[in-house]
Protein backbone atom coordinates (compact mmCIF):
# COMPACT_ATOMS: atom_id res chain seq x y z
CA UNK A 1 0.00 0.00 0.00
CA UNK A 2 1.41 3.34 -0.98
CA UNK A 3 1.75 6.15 1.53
CA UNK A 4 -1.03 8.20 -0.07
CA UNK A 5 -3.39 5.28 -0.04
CA UNK A 6 -2.62 4.55 3.57
CA UNK A 7 -3.37 8.14 4.50
CA UNK A 8 -6.68 7.89 2.63
CA UNK A 9 -7.59 4.74 4.49
CA UNK A 10 -6.85 6.34 7.85
CA UNK A 11 -8.81 9.46 6.97
CA UNK A 12 -11.86 7.41 5.95
CA UNK A 13 -11.60 5.04 8.90
CA UNK A 14 -11.56 7.84 11.47
CA UNK A 15 -15.20 8.99 11.21
CA UNK A 16 -16.45 5.40 11.08
CA UNK A 17 -14.49 4.36 14.13
CA UNK A 18 -15.42 7.49 16.07
CA UNK A 19 -19.10 6.99 15.29
CA UNK A 20 -19.17 3.28 16.11
CA UNK A 21 -17.05 3.46 19.24
CA UNK A 22 -18.41 6.64 20.84
CA UNK A 23 -22.08 6.23 19.98
CA UNK A 24 -22.62 2.49 19.70
CA UNK A 25 -20.00 0.26 21.32
CA UNK A 26 -18.80 2.16 24.38
CA UNK A 27 -22.33 3.32 25.38
CA UNK A 28 -23.54 -0.27 25.29
CA UNK A 29 -20.61 -1.46 27.38
CA UNK A 30 -21.34 1.36 29.81
CA UNK A 31 -25.01 0.35 29.88
CA UNK A 32 -23.98 -3.21 30.68
CA UNK A 33 -21.65 -2.08 33.48
CA UNK A 34 -24.40 0.07 34.94
CA UNK A 35 -26.79 -2.89 34.91
CA UNK A 36 -24.27 -4.82 37.02
CA UNK A 37 -24.22 -2.15 39.70
CA UNK A 38 -26.38 -2.52 42.78
CA UNK A 39 -27.22 0.26 45.12
CA UNK A 40 -26.44 -0.67 48.71
CA UNK A 41 -26.68 2.78 50.24
CA UNK A 42 -26.62 6.45 49.41
CA UNK A 43 -23.96 6.80 46.70
CA UNK A 44 -22.63 3.36 47.60
CA UNK A 45 -22.57 0.63 45.01
CA UNK A 46 -21.44 -2.94 44.59
CA UNK A 47 -20.94 -5.03 41.50
CA UNK A 48 -23.24 -7.98 41.11
CA UNK A 49 -26.16 -9.55 39.32
CA UNK A 50 -28.80 -8.24 41.73
CA UNK A 51 -30.70 -6.32 39.06
CA UNK A 52 -31.00 -9.39 36.89
CA UNK A 53 -32.10 -11.60 39.78
CA UNK A 54 -34.73 -8.95 40.60
CA UNK A 55 -36.07 -9.24 37.08
CA UNK A 56 -36.00 -13.04 37.04
CA UNK A 57 -37.76 -13.37 40.38
CA UNK A 58 -40.41 -10.68 39.91
CA UNK A 59 -43.31 -12.30 38.02
CA UNK A 60 -44.62 -8.99 36.63
CA UNK A 61 -41.31 -8.29 34.87
CA UNK A 62 -41.00 -11.76 33.42
CA UNK A 63 -44.63 -11.86 32.28
CA UNK A 64 -44.24 -8.51 30.56
CA UNK A 65 -41.00 -9.67 28.97
CA UNK A 66 -42.54 -12.86 27.60
CA UNK A 67 -45.72 -11.07 26.56
CA UNK A 68 -43.80 -8.43 24.62
CA UNK A 69 -41.83 -11.14 22.82
CA UNK A 70 -44.91 -13.23 21.97
CA UNK A 71 -46.97 -10.24 20.83
CA UNK A 72 -44.09 -9.01 18.66
CA UNK A 73 -43.79 -12.41 17.02
CA UNK A 74 -47.56 -12.45 16.44
CA UNK A 75 -47.42 -8.95 14.95
CA UNK A 76 -44.61 -10.05 12.63
CA UNK A 77 -46.51 -13.14 11.43
CA UNK A 78 -49.69 -11.13 10.87
CA UNK A 79 -47.80 -8.44 8.97
CA UNK A 80 -46.20 -11.08 6.76
CA UNK A 81 -49.53 -12.81 6.06
CA UNK A 82 -51.26 -9.54 5.20
CA UNK A 83 -48.38 -8.10 3.19
CA UNK A 84 -47.46 -11.14 1.11
CA UNK A 85 -50.52 -11.28 -1.20
CA UNK A 86 -50.39 -7.51 -1.67
CA UNK A 87 -46.68 -7.56 -2.49
CA UNK A 88 -47.22 -10.42 -4.89
CA UNK A 89 -50.02 -8.47 -6.56
CA UNK A 90 -47.81 -5.40 -6.96
CA UNK A 91 -44.78 -7.35 -8.19
CA UNK A 92 -46.41 -9.94 -10.45
CA UNK A 93 -50.03 -9.05 -11.25
CA UNK A 94 -50.08 -5.28 -11.71
CA UNK A 95 -48.57 -3.85 -14.89
CA UNK A 96 -46.98 -0.59 -15.99
CA UNK A 97 -48.28 2.56 -14.40
CA UNK A 98 -50.73 0.88 -12.01
CA UNK A 99 -47.81 -0.97 -10.53
CA UNK A 100 -45.71 2.06 -9.65
CA UNK A 101 -48.79 3.90 -8.37
CA UNK A 102 -49.72 1.00 -6.08
CA UNK A 103 -46.16 0.73 -4.81
CA UNK A 104 -46.01 4.46 -4.13
CA UNK A 105 -49.35 4.28 -2.30
CA UNK A 106 -47.81 1.70 0.02
CA UNK A 107 -44.99 4.09 0.82
CA UNK A 108 -47.03 7.25 1.39
CA UNK A 109 -48.39 6.55 4.89
CA UNK A 110 -44.87 6.01 6.14
CA UNK A 111 -43.61 9.39 5.16
CA UNK A 112 -45.78 10.58 8.03
CA UNK A 113 -44.78 10.30 11.65
CA UNK A 114 -45.77 7.22 13.62
CA UNK A 115 -47.48 9.56 16.05
CA UNK A 116 -49.89 10.76 13.36
CA UNK A 117 -50.71 7.20 12.30
CA UNK A 118 -51.40 6.18 15.90
CA UNK A 119 -53.51 9.30 16.38
CA UNK A 120 -55.54 8.26 13.32
CA UNK A 121 -56.30 4.88 14.87
CA UNK A 122 -57.33 6.58 18.11
CA UNK A 123 -59.83 8.74 16.23
CA UNK A 124 -61.20 5.66 14.47
CA UNK A 125 -61.43 3.27 17.38
CA UNK A 126 -62.35 5.25 20.45
CA UNK A 127 -65.73 5.36 22.11
CA UNK A 128 -66.70 8.61 20.42
CA UNK A 129 -64.81 7.54 17.32
CA UNK A 130 -65.69 7.10 13.67
CA UNK A 131 -66.23 3.32 13.65
CA UNK A 132 -68.34 3.43 16.79
CA UNK A 133 -70.41 6.21 15.21
CA UNK A 134 -70.85 4.25 11.99
CA UNK A 135 -71.99 1.15 13.86
CA UNK A 136 -74.60 3.14 15.76
CA UNK A 137 -75.74 4.88 12.60
CA UNK A 138 -76.14 1.52 10.86
CA UNK A 139 -78.10 0.22 13.81
CA UNK A 140 -75.55 -2.47 14.61
CA UNK A 141 -74.82 -1.09 18.06
CA UNK A 142 -77.17 0.39 20.62
CA UNK A 143 -74.70 2.73 22.30
CA UNK A 144 -71.10 3.90 21.89
CA UNK A 145 -68.61 1.04 21.50
CA UNK A 146 -65.14 1.33 23.00
CA UNK A 147 -62.63 -0.43 20.76
CA UNK A 148 -59.52 1.31 22.01
CA UNK A 149 -57.27 0.30 24.91
CA UNK A 150 -57.07 -3.45 24.35
CA UNK A 151 -54.68 -5.92 22.78
CA UNK A 152 -56.55 -6.12 19.48
CA UNK A 153 -56.34 -2.35 18.97
CA UNK A 154 -52.65 -2.46 19.82
CA UNK A 155 -52.12 -5.28 17.32
CA UNK A 156 -53.89 -3.32 14.58
CA UNK A 157 -51.59 -0.39 15.29
CA UNK A 158 -48.41 -2.50 15.39
CA UNK A 159 -49.20 -4.23 12.10
CA UNK A 160 -50.10 -0.92 10.47
CA UNK A 161 -46.97 0.83 11.67
CA UNK A 162 -44.55 -1.74 10.33
CA UNK A 163 -46.35 -2.70 7.12
CA UNK A 164 -43.99 -0.76 4.85
CA UNK A 165 -40.93 -2.59 6.12
CA UNK A 166 -42.48 -5.87 5.03
CA UNK A 167 -43.93 -4.72 1.69
CA UNK A 168 -40.76 -3.14 0.31
CA UNK A 169 -38.37 -6.11 0.69
CA UNK A 170 -41.10 -8.51 -0.47
CA UNK A 171 -41.86 -6.51 -3.62
CA UNK A 172 -38.13 -6.20 -4.35
CA UNK A 173 -37.45 -9.93 -4.12
CA UNK A 174 -40.66 -11.02 -5.87
CA UNK A 175 -39.89 -8.57 -8.63
CA UNK A 176 -36.69 -10.43 -9.48
CA UNK A 177 -38.60 -13.70 -9.98
CA UNK A 178 -38.92 -14.33 -13.72
CA UNK A 179 -42.50 -14.95 -14.93
CA UNK A 180 -41.12 -17.70 -17.16
CA UNK A 181 -40.17 -19.73 -14.09
CA UNK A 182 -43.76 -19.63 -12.85
CA UNK A 183 -45.04 -20.54 -16.32
CA UNK A 184 -42.61 -23.43 -16.42
CA UNK A 185 -44.02 -24.58 -13.09
CA UNK A 186 -47.52 -24.66 -14.59
CA UNK A 187 -46.23 -26.40 -17.73
CA UNK A 188 -44.75 -29.12 -15.58
CA UNK A 189 -48.14 -29.74 -14.05
CA UNK A 190 -47.85 -27.69 -10.86
CA UNK A 191 -50.96 -26.23 -9.24
CA UNK A 192 -51.28 -22.74 -7.68
CA UNK A 193 -50.47 -23.84 -4.11
CA UNK A 194 -47.60 -26.13 -5.12
CA UNK A 195 -46.00 -23.38 -7.23
CA UNK A 196 -46.35 -20.98 -4.34
CA UNK A 197 -44.68 -23.47 -2.04
CA UNK A 198 -41.97 -24.75 -4.39
CA UNK A 199 -41.07 -21.66 -6.40
CA UNK A 200 -42.42 -18.35 -5.10
CA UNK A 201 -41.77 -18.66 -1.38
CA UNK A 202 -38.23 -20.09 -1.71
CA UNK A 203 -37.39 -17.30 -4.11
CA UNK A 204 -38.85 -14.64 -1.79
CA UNK A 205 -37.04 -16.01 1.29
CA UNK A 206 -34.41 -13.26 1.59
CA UNK A 207 -37.19 -10.65 1.45
CA UNK A 208 -39.32 -12.54 3.95
CA UNK A 209 -36.39 -12.81 6.35
CA UNK A 210 -35.26 -9.20 6.17
CA UNK A 211 -38.84 -7.92 6.36
CA UNK A 212 -39.61 -10.11 9.34
CA UNK A 213 -36.47 -9.08 11.20
CA UNK A 214 -37.17 -5.39 10.76
CA UNK A 215 -40.85 -5.71 11.67
CA UNK A 216 -40.02 -7.77 14.74
CA UNK A 217 -37.42 -5.23 15.86
CA UNK A 218 -39.82 -2.35 15.34
CA UNK A 219 -42.62 -4.06 17.28
CA UNK A 220 -40.35 -5.10 20.12
CA UNK A 221 -38.91 -1.62 20.48
CA UNK A 222 -42.19 0.19 19.98
CA UNK A 223 -43.26 2.50 22.78
CA UNK A 224 -45.85 4.73 21.21
CA UNK A 225 -48.38 2.18 19.95
CA UNK A 226 -48.69 0.10 23.15
CA UNK A 227 -48.88 3.29 25.19
CA UNK A 228 -51.55 5.00 23.12
CA UNK A 229 -53.64 2.08 21.84
CA UNK A 230 -53.05 -0.61 24.45
CA UNK A 231 -55.01 -0.90 27.66
CA UNK A 232 -53.96 -0.81 31.28
CA UNK A 233 -53.07 -4.51 31.17
CA UNK A 234 -51.15 -4.44 27.92
CA UNK A 235 -47.85 -3.47 29.47
CA UNK A 236 -44.93 -3.39 27.02
CA UNK A 237 -41.30 -3.94 27.92
CA UNK A 238 -40.20 -0.55 26.60
CA UNK A 239 -42.68 1.12 28.97
CA UNK A 240 -40.90 -0.50 31.90
CA UNK A 241 -37.54 0.77 30.64
CA UNK A 242 -39.01 4.24 30.32
CA UNK A 243 -40.56 4.21 33.77
CA UNK A 244 -37.37 3.01 35.46
CA UNK A 245 -35.28 5.65 33.72
CA UNK A 246 -37.52 8.68 33.67
CA UNK A 247 -40.18 8.19 36.36
CA UNK A 248 -38.45 6.21 39.14
CA UNK A 249 -34.91 7.22 38.34
CA UNK A 250 -33.70 3.68 39.00
CA UNK A 251 -31.16 3.63 36.16
CA UNK A 252 -29.47 0.42 37.33
CA UNK A 253 -32.63 -1.65 36.95
CA UNK A 254 -33.60 0.20 33.78
CA UNK A 255 -30.21 -0.61 32.27
CA UNK A 256 -30.75 -4.29 33.08
CA UNK A 257 -34.16 -4.12 31.37
CA UNK A 258 -32.58 -2.49 28.34
CA UNK A 259 -29.92 -5.13 28.16
CA UNK A 260 -32.45 -7.93 28.36
CA UNK A 261 -34.39 -6.37 25.48
CA UNK A 262 -31.18 -6.14 23.47
CA UNK A 263 -30.30 -9.78 24.18
CA UNK A 264 -33.81 -10.97 23.32
CA UNK A 265 -33.84 -9.13 20.01
CA UNK A 266 -30.31 -10.24 19.08
CA UNK A 267 -31.15 -13.86 19.92
CA UNK A 268 -34.26 -13.90 17.79
CA UNK A 269 -32.57 -12.13 14.88
CA UNK A 270 -29.67 -14.59 15.11
CA UNK A 271 -32.01 -17.59 15.30
CA UNK A 272 -34.01 -16.45 12.26
CA UNK A 273 -30.83 -15.87 10.25
CA UNK A 274 -29.49 -19.27 11.31
CA UNK A 275 -32.70 -21.15 10.53
CA UNK A 276 -33.01 -19.65 7.07
CA UNK A 277 -29.30 -19.72 6.23
CA UNK A 278 -29.10 -15.95 5.63
CA UNK A 279 -26.56 -13.44 6.88
CA UNK A 280 -26.99 -9.93 8.21
CA UNK A 281 -24.89 -8.52 5.35
CA UNK A 282 -27.08 -10.19 2.76
CA UNK A 283 -30.44 -9.27 4.24
CA UNK A 284 -29.70 -5.72 5.40
CA UNK A 285 -26.86 -4.44 3.29
CA UNK B 1 -50.79 -17.02 -10.47
CA UNK B 2 -49.65 -14.52 -13.10
CA UNK B 3 -51.65 -12.63 -15.73
CA UNK B 4 -50.47 -14.85 -18.60
CA UNK B 5 -51.98 -17.95 -17.00
CA UNK B 6 -55.80 -18.16 -17.13
CA UNK B 7 -57.37 -18.09 -13.67
CA UNK B 8 -60.77 -18.70 -12.23
CA UNK B 9 -62.44 -15.23 -12.50
CA UNK B 10 -63.96 -15.59 -9.03
CA UNK B 11 -60.52 -16.00 -7.46
CA UNK B 12 -59.25 -13.10 -9.51
CA UNK B 13 -62.04 -10.82 -8.27
CA UNK B 14 -61.57 -11.93 -4.66
CA UNK B 15 -57.85 -11.22 -4.95
CA UNK B 16 -58.50 -7.75 -6.37
CA UNK B 17 -61.00 -7.06 -3.59
CA UNK B 18 -58.45 -8.08 -0.97
CA UNK B 19 -55.86 -5.69 -2.39
CA UNK B 20 -58.46 -2.90 -2.51
CA UNK B 21 -59.36 -3.57 1.13
CA UNK B 22 -55.68 -3.39 2.03
CA UNK B 23 -55.33 0.05 0.52
CA UNK B 24 -58.45 1.26 2.34
CA UNK B 25 -56.83 0.02 5.56
CA UNK B 26 -53.67 1.96 4.69
CA UNK B 27 -55.52 5.17 3.86
CA UNK B 28 -58.14 5.17 6.62
CA UNK B 29 -56.22 6.54 9.64
CA UNK B 30 -54.56 9.30 7.64
CA UNK B 31 -57.84 10.30 6.01
CA UNK B 32 -59.68 10.71 9.31
CA UNK B 33 -56.79 12.69 10.79
CA UNK B 34 -56.91 15.04 7.79
CA UNK B 35 -60.71 15.38 7.71
CA UNK B 36 -61.15 16.19 11.40
CA UNK B 37 -58.66 19.03 11.15
CA UNK B 38 -61.59 20.95 9.65
CA UNK B 39 -64.20 20.01 12.24
CA UNK B 40 -65.72 23.00 14.02
CA UNK B 41 -65.63 21.32 17.42
CA UNK B 42 -63.42 20.98 20.48
CA UNK B 43 -62.82 17.29 19.83
CA UNK B 44 -61.52 15.41 16.79
CA UNK B 45 -64.52 13.07 16.77
CA UNK B 46 -68.09 12.74 15.56
CA UNK B 47 -70.53 14.46 15.34
CA UNK B 48 -69.46 16.66 12.48
CA UNK B 49 -70.08 20.27 13.55
CA UNK B 50 -69.34 21.98 10.27
CA UNK B 51 -66.33 23.12 8.30
CA UNK B 52 -63.82 25.56 9.74
CA UNK B 53 -60.27 26.71 9.14
CA UNK B 54 -59.92 27.95 12.72
CA UNK B 55 -57.62 25.11 13.72
CA UNK B 56 -55.12 26.55 11.26
CA UNK B 57 -55.68 30.29 11.44
CA UNK B 58 -57.82 30.90 14.55
CA UNK B 59 -56.31 33.36 17.01
CA UNK B 60 -58.83 33.37 19.88
CA UNK B 61 -59.57 30.90 22.59
CA UNK B 62 -60.82 28.22 22.57
CA UNK B 63 -59.81 27.77 18.96
CA UNK B 64 -56.18 28.76 18.59
CA UNK B 65 -54.88 27.60 15.23
CA UNK B 66 -51.48 26.12 14.46
CA UNK B 67 -50.12 29.39 13.15
CA UNK B 68 -50.84 31.19 16.43
CA UNK B 69 -49.81 28.41 18.78
CA UNK B 70 -46.37 29.39 20.08
CA UNK B 71 -45.24 26.09 21.68
CA UNK B 72 -46.10 24.07 18.55
CA UNK B 73 -44.32 26.51 16.24
CA UNK B 74 -41.25 26.44 18.51
CA UNK B 75 -41.33 22.62 18.50
CA UNK B 76 -41.42 22.61 14.70
CA UNK B 77 -38.40 24.93 14.69
CA UNK B 78 -36.54 22.62 17.09
CA UNK B 79 -37.34 19.61 14.89
CA UNK B 80 -36.05 21.40 11.80
CA UNK B 81 -32.77 22.34 13.50
CA UNK B 82 -32.28 18.77 14.76
CA UNK B 83 -33.21 17.35 11.35
CA UNK B 84 -30.76 19.54 9.45
CA UNK B 85 -27.93 18.79 11.86
CA UNK B 86 -28.59 15.04 11.83
CA UNK B 87 -28.84 14.92 8.02
CA UNK B 88 -25.67 16.94 7.47
CA UNK B 89 -23.68 14.75 9.87
CA UNK B 90 -25.13 11.51 8.55
CA UNK B 91 -24.54 12.33 4.90
CA UNK B 92 -20.95 13.39 5.64
CA UNK B 93 -20.10 10.23 7.58
CA UNK B 94 -22.21 8.10 5.22
CA UNK B 95 -20.16 9.31 2.25
CA UNK B 96 -16.81 8.57 3.90
CA UNK B 97 -18.14 5.16 4.96
CA UNK B 98 -19.29 4.37 1.43
CA UNK B 99 -15.85 5.24 0.02
CA UNK B 100 -14.13 3.23 2.71
CA UNK B 101 -16.08 0.03 2.06
CA UNK B 102 -16.05 0.49 -1.72
CA UNK B 103 -12.39 1.34 -2.24
CA UNK B 104 -10.33 -0.35 0.44
CA UNK B 105 -9.58 -3.93 1.33
CA UNK B 106 -8.19 -4.15 4.84
CA UNK B 107 -8.12 -6.49 7.78
CA UNK B 108 -11.34 -6.35 9.83
CA UNK B 109 -13.37 -4.94 6.93
CA UNK B 110 -16.04 -7.63 7.22
CA UNK B 111 -16.37 -7.11 10.97
CA UNK B 112 -16.61 -3.35 10.57
CA UNK B 113 -19.30 -3.77 7.92
CA UNK B 114 -21.41 -5.87 10.29
CA UNK B 115 -20.83 -3.34 13.08
CA UNK B 116 -21.92 -0.59 10.70
CA UNK B 117 -25.23 -2.43 10.12
CA UNK B 118 -25.77 -3.08 13.82
CA UNK B 119 -27.67 0.14 14.67
CA UNK B 120 -30.50 -1.15 12.46
CA UNK B 121 -31.15 -4.08 14.75
CA UNK B 122 -30.80 -2.29 18.09
CA UNK B 123 -34.18 -1.12 19.46
CA UNK B 124 -34.33 2.67 19.36
CA UNK B 125 -35.11 2.98 23.03
CA UNK B 126 -32.01 0.93 23.98
CA UNK B 127 -29.90 3.13 21.71
CA UNK B 128 -31.35 6.11 23.55
CA UNK B 129 -30.67 4.88 27.08
CA UNK B 130 -27.15 3.67 26.25
CA UNK B 131 -26.20 7.12 24.98
CA UNK B 132 -27.95 8.73 27.95
CA UNK B 133 -26.00 6.53 30.38
CA UNK B 134 -22.65 7.03 28.68
CA UNK B 135 -22.99 10.79 28.37
CA UNK B 136 -23.96 11.16 32.00
CA UNK B 137 -21.01 8.96 32.99
CA UNK B 138 -18.78 11.39 31.10
CA UNK B 139 -20.51 14.45 32.54
CA UNK B 140 -20.26 13.09 36.09
CA UNK B 141 -16.59 12.26 35.58
CA UNK B 142 -15.94 15.80 34.38
CA UNK B 143 -17.77 17.16 37.41
CA UNK B 144 -15.88 14.96 39.87
CA UNK B 145 -12.54 15.79 38.26
CA UNK B 146 -12.86 19.54 37.79
CA UNK B 147 -16.25 20.67 39.17
CA UNK B 148 -17.11 21.52 35.59
CA UNK B 149 -20.61 20.80 34.30
CA UNK B 150 -20.69 19.99 30.58
CA UNK B 151 -24.22 21.05 29.63
CA UNK B 152 -24.01 19.41 26.21
CA UNK B 153 -23.81 15.98 27.83
CA UNK B 154 -27.07 16.44 29.76
CA UNK B 155 -30.37 15.56 28.05
CA UNK B 156 -31.10 18.17 25.40
CA UNK B 157 -30.57 19.19 21.82
CA UNK B 158 -26.99 17.89 21.42
CA UNK B 159 -27.81 14.45 22.78
CA UNK B 160 -30.94 14.18 20.63
CA UNK B 161 -28.85 15.01 17.55
CA UNK B 162 -26.15 12.48 18.48
CA UNK B 163 -28.74 9.81 19.31
CA UNK B 164 -30.52 10.14 15.98
CA UNK B 165 -27.24 10.43 14.10
CA UNK B 166 -26.10 7.13 15.60
CA UNK B 167 -28.60 5.09 13.58
CA UNK B 168 -29.50 7.41 10.67
CA UNK B 169 -25.86 7.18 9.52
CA UNK B 170 -26.29 3.49 8.72
CA UNK B 171 -29.16 4.30 6.36
CA UNK B 172 -27.27 7.17 4.73
CA UNK B 173 -24.28 4.85 4.24
CA UNK B 174 -26.41 2.18 2.57
CA UNK B 175 -28.10 4.68 0.22
CA UNK B 176 -24.81 6.28 -0.86
CA UNK B 177 -22.88 3.00 -1.06
CA UNK B 178 -25.54 1.53 -3.37
CA UNK B 179 -24.88 4.25 -5.95
CA UNK B 180 -21.11 4.22 -5.53
CA UNK B 181 -21.20 0.49 -6.29
CA UNK B 182 -22.58 1.24 -9.77
CA UNK B 183 -19.92 3.84 -10.51
CA UNK B 184 -17.61 3.05 -13.43
CA UNK B 185 -14.10 3.38 -12.03
CA UNK B 186 -12.58 3.79 -15.49
CA UNK B 187 -14.02 7.33 -15.53
CA UNK B 188 -11.86 8.18 -12.55
CA UNK B 189 -8.86 6.51 -14.15
CA UNK B 190 -9.42 8.58 -17.28
CA UNK B 191 -9.26 11.72 -15.15
CA UNK B 192 -6.03 10.48 -13.59
CA UNK B 193 -4.59 9.77 -17.05
CA UNK B 194 -5.44 13.31 -18.05
CA UNK B 195 -3.26 14.58 -15.24
CA UNK B 196 -5.69 15.12 -12.36
CA UNK B 197 -4.59 14.03 -8.92
CA UNK B 198 -6.70 11.71 -6.80
CA UNK B 199 -8.59 14.39 -4.91
CA UNK B 200 -9.41 16.36 -8.05
CA UNK B 201 -10.65 13.22 -9.77
CA UNK B 202 -12.96 12.37 -6.88
CA UNK B 203 -14.16 15.96 -6.55
CA UNK B 204 -14.90 16.55 -10.24
CA UNK B 205 -16.01 13.08 -11.37
CA UNK B 206 -17.14 10.86 -8.50
CA UNK B 207 -18.85 13.33 -6.18
CA UNK B 208 -21.08 14.85 -8.91
CA UNK B 209 -22.05 11.31 -9.85
CA UNK B 210 -22.91 10.59 -6.21
CA UNK B 211 -24.84 13.84 -5.72
CA UNK B 212 -28.35 12.42 -6.34
CA UNK B 213 -27.74 9.67 -3.79
CA UNK B 214 -26.34 12.18 -1.32
CA UNK B 215 -29.37 14.43 -1.70
CA UNK B 216 -31.64 11.41 -1.43
CA UNK B 217 -29.84 10.32 1.73
CA UNK B 218 -30.16 13.87 3.10
CA UNK B 219 -33.93 13.92 2.58
CA UNK B 220 -34.43 10.42 4.00
CA UNK B 221 -32.25 11.29 7.01
CA UNK B 222 -34.20 14.50 7.58
CA UNK B 223 -37.52 12.65 7.53
CA UNK B 224 -36.25 9.90 9.82
CA UNK B 225 -34.98 12.48 12.25
CA UNK B 226 -38.18 14.52 12.07
CA UNK B 227 -40.31 11.44 12.75
CA UNK B 228 -38.11 9.74 15.30
CA UNK B 229 -39.76 9.09 18.61
CA UNK B 230 -38.14 6.29 20.62
CA UNK B 231 -34.53 7.44 20.74
CA UNK B 232 -35.54 11.08 21.11
CA UNK B 233 -37.88 10.30 24.01
CA UNK B 234 -34.99 9.13 26.17
CA UNK B 235 -32.64 12.01 25.34
CA UNK B 236 -34.95 15.01 25.20
CA UNK B 237 -34.38 17.99 27.46
CA UNK B 238 -36.54 21.06 27.98
CA UNK B 239 -36.83 22.01 24.29
CA UNK B 240 -38.88 19.19 22.79
CA UNK B 241 -39.05 18.52 19.07
CA UNK B 242 -42.48 18.23 17.44
CA UNK B 243 -43.16 14.50 17.91
CA UNK B 244 -42.48 14.74 21.65
CA UNK B 245 -44.51 17.94 22.02
CA UNK B 246 -47.45 16.33 20.20
CA UNK B 247 -47.14 13.19 22.31
CA UNK B 248 -47.33 15.22 25.51
CA UNK B 249 -50.48 16.92 24.26
CA UNK B 250 -52.05 13.72 23.06
CA UNK B 251 -51.65 12.24 26.54
CA UNK B 252 -53.64 15.14 27.99
CA UNK B 253 -56.43 14.75 25.46
CA UNK B 254 -56.62 15.76 21.86
CA UNK B 255 -58.10 18.76 20.09
CA UNK B 256 -58.37 19.22 16.32
CA UNK B 257 -55.25 21.38 16.65
CA UNK B 258 -53.27 18.14 16.58
CA UNK B 259 -55.11 17.12 13.43
CA UNK B 260 -54.15 20.41 11.82
CA UNK B 261 -50.48 19.92 12.75
CA UNK B 262 -50.63 16.36 11.45
CA UNK B 263 -52.14 17.48 8.16
CA UNK B 264 -49.37 20.04 7.72
CA UNK B 265 -46.82 17.30 8.46
CA UNK B 266 -48.38 15.06 5.83
CA UNK B 267 -48.29 17.85 3.26
CA UNK B 268 -44.71 18.71 4.17
CA UNK B 269 -43.39 15.19 3.90
CA UNK B 270 -45.28 14.44 0.67
CA UNK B 271 -43.80 17.61 -0.79
CA UNK B 272 -40.30 16.49 0.20
CA UNK B 273 -40.95 13.04 -1.24
CA UNK B 274 -42.18 14.51 -4.52
CA UNK B 275 -39.16 16.80 -4.78
CA UNK B 276 -36.89 13.84 -4.22
CA UNK B 277 -38.64 11.67 -6.81
CA UNK B 278 -38.57 14.49 -9.37
CA UNK B 279 -34.90 15.04 -8.67
CA UNK B 280 -34.04 11.38 -9.09
CA UNK B 281 -35.97 11.22 -12.38
CA UNK B 282 -33.98 14.14 -13.74
CA UNK B 283 -30.58 12.63 -13.10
Amino acid sequence: MRAGQKLGLILLLTPLLLWLSLLIIIPHIDLFLLSLRERVGVRQYETGLANYTTILTEPLYMVTFARTAMMSILATVLTLLIAFPVSYYIAKMARGRARSVLFLMCLVPFWVSELVRTFGWMILLRESGVISGLLQWAGLAAGPVEMLYNDAAMMVGLVYTSMLFMVVPLVTTLDSLDDAVIEAGYDLGGSGPSILREIVIPHAMPGIVSGSIVVFMLSLGNYLTPTMLGGKDSLWFTQMIYSQFIVRFNWELGAAFGFMLLILSSLIVWAVLRLTGQTLEKTMG
Amino acid sequence: MIPTIPQNPLIRIAYGAYVALFFIYLALPLTVVAVFAFNDSQFPSLPWEGFTLDWFFGSERPMIGVFHEGPILRAIGTSVIIGLAVSALSVAVGTTNAFLFNRYQFRGRGLLYVLMLLPLVIPGIVLGISILVFSSTLANAAWDAAEFDIQALRPGLVLVILGQFSFVTTIATLVIAARLQKFDRTLEEAALNLGANHLTAVRTITLPYLAPAMIGAFVVSFLMSFENFNTTLMLVGSDSPLTIAMFDRLKLGSTPLLNAVSLLLMLGSSLLALVMIAFQRKS
